[in-house]
């Protein structure tokens, strides 16, 4: 059968883009292009030490770049990365699409 | 039928040559629902808690968590769709029409109390996915 959703929580891009704050740092990055962690730590009203290790989790996932500079560290949004998601929801599209064929049969055989 | 996975919001529409009454009931009936979209303990009420379910496979319970959030008899059916620490919306329209009913179905990533939040514990992932739908545009 098809399933309604894939095994998200085996993906790491899902599982880095399921902390809100994460998602957050990432659409920024993706928003405003490469940022240094200390503008990342203004923006998302958190510590520098929880930005980082944020940080760590997207790059993990490959969502994240980084490139060091001085002594500044800056992050930049690796959009590719999104694949993943994007096969998902073609996946639900699939998932319905097979459904609505269902419902078509079901709606058939009704009196 | 028409479908678009790029985008945030995702449609899935057909005309099905059957009265709104027929097609309501294949939404809204218990066993109904279960032999085409998945087992579950539906009741049309406002509020309702319920839960899809189908076989369990690796990884994933085969549970979706549900709550029934508008019930507008032969017009409109919306449940709240969480499973895998993801919510998403489901929206049910049906338009009686020339031929049939027109059923549209769209499953949107957030609860509508969340359509306010940007930040935080808050910030949906429809949002996010509706923020990037630029980003994502350009991956396919």
């Amino acid at each position: 059968m098809v399933l309604p959703v894939r095994p998200a929580n085996t993906n790491p891009v899902f599982r880095a883009l399921a902390d809100p704050t994460r998602r957050a740092i990432f659409e920024e990055l993706t928003r405003r292009g490469e940022q240094t962690v200390h503008a990342l730590t203004r923006y998302a009203g958190v510590s520098q030490p929880a930005v980082s290790k944020h940080l760590t989790v997207l790059k993990r996932a490959k969502l994240v770049r980084h490139r060091r500079e001085g002594r500044e560290t800056h992050y930049r949004a690796r959009p590719d990365a999104l694949a993943p998601i994007v096969d998902w929801l073609r996946h639900y599209g699939a998932f319905w699409r097979e459904r609505f064929d269902r419902l078509e049969s079901l709606l058939e055989r009704m009196e | 039928m028409m479908s678009n996975a790029t985008e945030s919001t995702l449609v899935v529409e057909r005309v099905f040559p059957h009265p709104p009454e027929k097609l309501w009931r294949a939404l809204t009936e218990t066993p109904l629902i279960a032999q085409w979209l998945m087992k579950n303990d539906f009741e049309p009420v406002v509020g309702r808690k319920f839960q899809f379910r189908s076989e369990p496979v690796p990884n994933w319970n085969g549970v979706i968590d549900c709550e029934v959030l508008i019930v507008d008899r032969l017009k409109r059916l919306s449940y709240s769709w969480s499973s895998m620490g993801l919510d998403f919306v489901v929206l049910w329209t049906l338009t009686p029409g020339e031929g049939g009913t027109h059923l549209r179905m769209e499953q949107s990533g957030f609860r509508p109390d969340q359509q306010q939040a940007y930040k935080g514990a808050n910030y949906g992932w429809q949002k996010f996915l509706g923020n990037l739908e630029r980003v994502v545009a350009e991956l396919v």
